[in-house]
């Protein structure tokens, strides 16, 4: 069932070294690019239907041919910030395949005619960027970085610069800022990255995912019909899917979009990790996508973009955090409200404030001193904060406690009506209301 | 001693100037190095990385204040960050960063009386599979149980004793 364009690690042993990633088709793919027009190779690149992989699945083609070609400095910036809770396939390619992310992110570069690569890594990820360097450097020495690139008149440096702990940084334009030493805040937008003015140092940028670009080299050497030939109408190729939580076998797997959750969830990580236990809820995408119940709908719904979306949640990152029937869904709620809430980098008041609130409201549930009205100060709480902050963490925040009051509504009730049962006599004070 | 001058980062400091087209970019990668001169972000440390970025020091101070990254306290030569995130959570991760804070007897990012550990938890540090988990002075410990923690920090007592003698 597995398909593997990225995790080649798991074919061909010590593909990391330089030596063993040029005898697999290693750096052929930006060899055949730069024997091609930059047009042509967007255009390749779009016909293959490669979307992004950090989660929004933009497609990455129509993201390249934004570029504007007249202007004499660009930039390719990799998002390897990989923060999102649930999330660790991008430390798993940098780790086992990091030429092809470096080759992948050349040819991007080649495709919009850019001077340099930044690879912006998590600063976790400390371990990975000097391994990176080392692989920089192997590129360099036999004339894949640097200038002249493979003989030919293109020349782009590769550079990789660590964060130091901010989840919002994987935003692209808090990205941005961060690498030019400012604070890791969200920009505002337009001018957009691809256009001047909104990208790094002013310059038109492209930002894309390391699974992105790691997918590029596999589509110039093989074409992007080939590349169609995997996954589904709208989600073309593999995704790498993170699953973690109460399953048996956690771990990074690579499968076409095609695959259903059952797939992943039973034949491949081996079904529930304490025996006896049932599935009942998957967060798909890690805190930032609605939680479901795991229920034969969504089991064998396919893990595609399309798909996902008809049962009312999204693929995203394809971070798949499983809890079996013994989770409390408002504990989950709660951790995933507090992430946000210390994650939020305090630039938009409305999500400032709102992650603030929405994280003291599900303290008070959780402690038993939830009321019924809780759900609608929660809801307004919500409405208050989408749509009108500078970036999605916003929107993100308050998705966690919606979708469970939503979709576990016993789990929620369980914890106001434990209250009910308490409630002190009336005319005595009770615990403070949000606004106290 | 310090950052500027010194032998030591003279090389590190010149590679990241020369990565950027703005020196202000290097503000995050020398940060580090003064982190690791003076084990923490030091006033010291903000006037060098400052001088050396050309910017205002309460810009550095600023930036070493957003990200987590950057200590502006001493910490314990071991610094422990387990992940507590829903993830980690779910194979465990509370009770054993309860159960470690226990073991060191310290309370939530205090430091133990020898200077050797500090312990606190964070959030997602990207090896949910691998939980619980934590990352020491920025090198992840994986797949990790009490009675293995404890015999990684008698280990590591044991060294310290054997230093100091």
């Amino acid at each position: 069932m597995e398909k593997h364009i990225l995790l080649r690690g798991n074919d061909v042993p010590n593909i990391h070294q330089y030596d063993v990633y040029v005898q697999h088709e290693g750096y052929a793919g930006l060899k055949k690019a730069l024997g091609m027009t930059p047009e042509q190779v967007i255009d390749e690149v779009k016909a293959s239907g490669l979307r992004g992989r950090g989660g929004a699945g933009f497609p990455a083609g129509v993201k390249w041919s934004f570029i504007p070609k007249n202007e004499p400095v660009k930039y390719v910036t990799v998002n390897a910030d990989e923060s999102e809770t649930g999330t660790f396939k991008d430390r798993l390619i940098m780790e086992t395949n990091p030429h092809q992310l470096i080759e992948g992110a050349l040819i991007c570069a080649y495709a919009i005619q850019a001077k340099a690569v930044y690879i912006y890594l998590r600063g976790e990820f400390w371990d990975i960027a000097h391994q990176l360097d080392q692989c920089i450097e192997d590129a360099r020495r036999h004339g894949f970085v640097g200038q002249n690139i493979g003989g030919s008149s293109f020349s782009c440096e590769v550079y990789t610069h660590l964060g130091a702990g901010a989840y919002i940084c994987g935003e692209e334009s808090a990205l941005l800022n961060s690498l030019e030493g400012k604070l890791g805040q969200p920009r505002v937008r337009p001018p957009f990255p691809a256009q001047k003015g909104g990208g790094l140092y002013g310059e038109p940028t492209v930002v894309n995912n390391v699974e992105t670009l790691t997918n590029v080299p596999w589509i110039m050497v093989h074409g992007a019909a080939e590349y169609k030939k995997f996954g589904t109408e709208q989600s073309a190729g593999t995704k790498l899917y993170c699953v973690s939580g109460h399953v048996q076998k956690p771990g990074v797997y690579e499968l076409p979009f095609s695959t259903t959750f059952r797939e992943l969830l039973y034949d491949i990580c081996g079904g529930p990790s304490v025996e006896g236990r049932s599935f009942k809820a998957l967060l798909p995408s890690g805190g930032s996508g609605p939680v479901v119940p795991l229920n034969d709908q969504v089991l064998d719904t396919r893990m595609s973009y399309e798909d996902t979306a008809k049962v009312g949640t999204i693929i995203g990152s394809a971070s798949l955090i499983v809890m079996d029937d013994s989770v409390d869904m408002t504990w989950v709620a709660s951790k995933v409200t507090k992430f946000f809430k210390h994650e939020s980098c305090g630039k938009c008041t409305p999500c400032r404030e709102g992650t603030y609130w929405l994280d003291k409201v599900i303290d008070r549930i959780m402690a038993g001193e939830g009321r019924p009205e809780d759900v609608k100060l929660i809801e307004n709480v919500a409405k208050n904060m989408a749509g009108i902050t500078l970036c999605a963490l916003g929107e993100f925040a308050a998705n966690p406690i919606i979708h469970t009051i939503r979709q576990f509504p016993e789990d929620f009730n369980r914890h106001v009506a434990a209250k009910t049962e308490t409630r002190p006599a009336a005319g005595k004070k009770t615990a403070p209301a949000a606004g106290d | 001693m310090a950052i500027l001058n010194n032998p030591k980062y003279e090389d590190r400091i010149q590679w990241h100037l020369s990565k950027y087209p703005d020196k202000r970019s290097a503000v995050m990668p020398l940060l580090y190095i003064a982190q690791e001169e003076y084990g923490y972000v030091s006033q010291e440390g903000i006037l060098e990385v400052a001088q050396l970025c050309d910017m205002d020091p309460t810009q550095v101070k600023s930036i070493a204040g957003f990200y987590t990254m950057y200590s502006e306290k001493p910490k314990g030569r071991y610094w422990l960050q387990t992940c507590t995130d829903l993830a980690c959570a779910l194979r465990g991760a509370d009770e054993f960063h309860h159960d470690l804070l226990a073991y060191l007897e310290i309370e939530e990012g205090g430091t133990t009386a020898d200077g050797l550990f500090t312990a606190e938890h964070v959030m997602c540090l990207a090896a949910c599979d691998k939980a619980p988990m934590l990352q020491c002075n920025f090198h992840f410990m994986e797949n990790l149980d009490l009675a293995k923690m404890k015999a990684w920090i008698e280990e590591k007592r044991a060294e310290l004793e054997k230093q100091s003698k």
